[in-house]
């Protein structure tokens, strides 16, 4: 297992160091540069700025000194916040940008588990068609739809109760963290329910369960520990990659409720070309999108045996 | 039993007991997050990201809460210059001069000053603070130029200190700091010395980069000057007492400010960024922000609403530009005029994209600029276009004729990748194709690209726009001057040269307004731009908020001398 453990850890290094490295020179062969602005300046003083920040070095110079910081943790200083390192802007909008995808990932978990049990057992019926016609929407329409429309309701549901129930944006307490959650839940909830609805249906008719009623097991002993025990495999496993895409994908979310997260730092130093923060952000999205896939792949040696790396 | 259908192999009895134990899961799973919830919540306040969810103005604290659309990069008065920096600035920070909320020039942090052709003396008051009661002197001044204009420092705003005696120099690393033509004779008194005649010095000080910085805090602070509210000391009517980066800024009154009877508001609490401006529409419907801009598709709703709205321009003007470097077909007269006379900006600003506020573009010279005692599109009205397509084909066939071309090969026009720039650049397409066939290729970039592109002269035309940053008609008029690098279509004539040296070097009002006048000219008659619009802004406001000033220089929007009337409604 420790070896299993290493060997997957190696080949994270080495997946990040590539994301890094593709990352740095698609970013530099990007016509313009971090330094340009609405208002042209001297040969003189680009001289100036480019030294400052080490511009003025060959590329292959710049790609070296920039690997050994990274190396050492230090992500440099951001080109348009001037005074803020990168490794204080993820520092601070990280915990915020997780605290918001744990919670829509928990939200999307339980809910796509709950609602996608509900719909095999009741196969066909009223309660299956009304919640596989929601998932269906809730697949296709784009996140900022969805969040534009829930912050909306929400302030027509404050104004018509005349008092605020939830706030519609900020951070800080769990009232604000209500509404984008489930915002940024939805979609992975839809698309959890499926996958649990159509695993559970496979499991359902399985020698398995078909025994464990033959053998006169109480319904409620099948339900939890052979049909939902063995259903939310295939959940767990997207749910790693998911966690991931639902922490770093939420800048949508986080532009419309005004959240402090990392994503819309990320989003905002692609458009202004901030080198450093779109290298930082990378790397440390690109590390954390590799390490939740190595985590998922040995916790699903614990859930099933099967699968168990020797 | 094994032809039949292996399905709803569920009898009632079982969905009935298995959905009993989904219905206590769920319960569990809802007790479950809620815990975390909290647990989460303790976790994210030990890092400290917090919004405050006070209302939109709250009568009992005198407080009221706004949201800007980015958050200032960083607050080191030297190396801002951006709009949301010089919105925070302007309320926390004074000059030796300030904007007054009907645009004249009074004292701030000096009560008197004078501006001759060869120096400017400046007295400062000796009750003037910094937040943390120590007083200003000009000591301060001379010190945060120095800072700004360091090669070092790399300051990108440096040059609006190019009027002072050797500042260029000293900025290009040629001479030294000590050479710069500032003096203080004693604490309150601030001698400048003038690289040329500067009749608008007076106004320029007024200006984010003209503010102070106290050495030893700035030295203290070891390069993180501006980055934290702690980082800093204020001059102005309000200090940074809270900066939750990303989120929130909390000002409060400043207790040393010097002219306290002008400041009414205890509190303005900035409790939320984000660049959206319908999620901003929605924080103001809900009661939580007190201002906000208003985008045309609210525009039923707002006056449905009877909300308070209010136009304005913000003193931006948008233009077509031309390339006028030799390889271009655009650097032919005729070409230029053949397009003048077809393009109808009204058309478009009225029938095309519609924005409220927006007016359709006459002139270089937008008209909230300051003439000899008014505005000077008012003392010199901008020359009437007659639009004429008969005279238009003529003068094609004239470029054509010119060119030594069959046709004109298609020409590149570069635009942002904005939803405007998109609706202006497909209109301005279909409308040279069908008056005057001309093929037109749109080169849609985004904004660093674009600037590359126009930097590099790759392009026939250009959606361009340019915000003044002074308050004086040379903010545009230089625009087209040879030497200016902002002439991104490289326009060169001696005699619109000579006209820029006539404006920037006399201190007469009459003789530089004229100067302006036939600059206003020129660019019309040799078309080196297409003026398209003034862009508007149009903003609702919260009835109780009185006195809230738009600006188009300096702090916008500007909530300094805000009161809140408890009876508005």
């Amino acid at each position: 297992m420790t070896r299993y453990i290493l060997k997957r850890l190696l080949q994270g290094i080495l997946t990040v160091w590539f994301i890094a490295t593709a990352t740095f020179f698609a970013m530099h062969a990007v016509p313009g540069d971090p330094l340009s602005g609405d208002k042209a300046m001297t040969e003189r003083i680009r001289a100036n700025l480019e030294a400052k920040y080490g511009l003025d070095k060959p590329l292959m110079t710049q790609y070296g000194i920039y690997l050994k910081n990274i190396a050492q943790g230090d992500f440099g200083i951001s080109f348009t916040q001037e005074n803020r390192k990168v490794n204080d802007i993820i520092r601070e909008h990280f915990p915020v940008s997780a605290t918001l995808g744990i919670l829509a990932i928990l939200f999307a978990g339980v809910g796509g588990i709950l609602w996608g049990a509900l719909t095999a057992l009741y196969r066909n019926r009223l309660p299956d068609t009304i919640i596989m016609f929601l998932v269906i929407l809730g697949i296709s329409v784009p996140s900022f739809v969805v969040a534009a429309l829930g912050q909306l309701s929400m302030v027509n549901l404050n104004t018509s109760a005349g008092f605020s129930i939830l706030p519609i944006g900020g951070w800080g307490t769990i009232w604000h963290m209500i509404v984008p959650s489930m915002v940024l839940g939805l979609s992975t909830m839809a698309y959890l329910t499926r996958l649990m609805r159509s695993s559970m249906l496979e499991i359902i008719n399985s020698d398995f369960v078909r025994t464990a009623k033959a053998k006169g097991l109480p319904a409620t002993r099948i339900f939890s520990q052979h049909q939902l025990r063995n259903a939310i495999l295939p959940v767990i496993t997207v749910l790693g990659p998911s966690i991931a895409a639902i922490t770093t994908g939420g800048f949508v979310v986080e532009i419309i409720f005004a959240i402090p997260g990392l994503g819309r730092y990320f989003v905002e130093a692609v458009q202004q070309l901030d080198y450093t923060v779109i290298m930082g952000t990378t790397v440390f999205y690109g590390a954390f999108l590799v390490f939740m896939v190595i985590l998922v792949d040995i916790l699903y040696g614990y859930v099933d045996p099967r699968v168990r790396v020797s | 039993m094994n032809n039949r259908h292996p399905r709803n192999e569920n009898e009632p009895s079982f969905t009935q007991s298995a959905a009993r134990q989904l219905l206590m899961l769920a319960a569990g799973a809802v007790v479950a997050l809620v815990a975390l919830m909290w647990l989460l919540q303790a976790l994210a306040s030990l890092v400290g990201s917090s919004t405050t969810a006070a209302n939109a103005v709250d009568v009992q604290n005198n407080s009221i809460t706004i949201a800007i659309s980015t958050e200032p990069p960083q607050l080191n008065s030297t190396l801002a210059t951006d709009a949301s920096s010089g919105m925070i600035l302007g309320h926390v920070m004074e000059g030796l001069l300030r904007m007054s909320m009907d645009d004249q020039l009074e004292p701030g942090i000096a009560e008197r000053w004078e501006v001759t052709e060869t120096q400017a003396k400046f007295w400062l008051r000796d009750n003037a603070k910094w937040s943390d009661g120590v007083a200003v002197t000009a000591h301060d001044f001379i010190f945060a130029w120095k800072t700004a204009l360091k090669p070092e420092t790399a300051s990108e705003y440096a040059f609006l200190l190019y009027p002072i005696k050797n500042a260029r120099a000293v900025n290009e690393g040629t001479i030294g700091l000590d050479q710069l033509g500032v003096y203080a004779p004693d604490d309150l008194t601030l001698i400048i010395d003038l690289e040329r005649p500067v009749a608008f010095f007076d106004k320029m000080v007024t200006f984010q980069t003209y503010f102070p910085l106290r050495e030893d805090f700035y030295l203290q602070t070891a390069g993180r000057y501006g980055a934290d509210a702690q980082e800093m000391l204020y001059t102005g009517p309000f200090v940074i007492t809270s900066w939750v980066h990303g989120a929130s800024l909390l000002l409060e009154r400043n207790p040393y400010y010097w002219d306290q009877a002008q400041i009414n508001l205890s509190t303005i609490n900035v409790g939320y960024i984000t660049a959206d401006a319908t999620a901003r529409l929605n924080f103001f419907k809900d009661q939580r922000i007190a201002e906000t801009v208003l985008l045309a598709e609210n525009l039923q709703e707002a006056l449905k609403q009877r909300w308070h709205i209010r136009r304005e321009q913000d003193g931006t003007l948008f233009f077509l530009e031309f390339n006028h470097r030799p390889s271009r077909s655009t650097r032919n007269y005729h070409l230029r005029r053949a397009i003048q006379l077809v393009v109808d900006m009204e058309e478009l600003v009225y029938k095309v994209t519609k924005l409220p506020g927006y007016v359709p573009g006459e002139s270089l010279f937008p008209a909230w600029l300051p003439g000899v005692e008014g505005k000077f599109r008012e003392e010199f009205p901008a020359p009437k276009l007659q639009l004429n397509h008969q005279q238009a084909l003529e003068h094609l066939a004239l470029a054509k004729q010119e060119l030594g071309l069959q046709d004109i090969p298609p020409l590149a026009l570069l635009a942002g990748d904005s939803a405007v720039a998109d609706i202006q650049s497909e209109w301005l397409q279909a409308v040279l194709k069908t008056k005057l066939g001309l093929e037109i290729k749109i080169d849609k970039q985004i904004f660093k690209q674009r600037l590359a592109k126009m930097t590099s002269g790759d392009f026939d035309m250009v959606l361009a726009g340019w915000g003044p940053d002074y308050d004086d008609p040379l903010t545009f008029g230089d625009l087209f001057a040879s030497w200016n690098l902002n002439n991104r279509g490289r326009y060169n004539n001696p005699d619109m040269d000579q006209l820029v040296s006539v404006a920037q070097n006399s201190v007469d009002a009459a003789t530089r307004m004229q100067a302006f006048s036939d600059i206003q000219q020129l660019a019309f008659d040799d078309i080196v731009l297409l003026p398209m619009y003034e862009r508007g802004v149009t903003y609702v406001i919260h009835p109780k908020l009185k006195n809230v000033k738009r600006r188009v220089i300096g702090a916008d929007v500007d909530f300094t001398r805000a009161y809140i009337d408890p009876e508005g409604v």
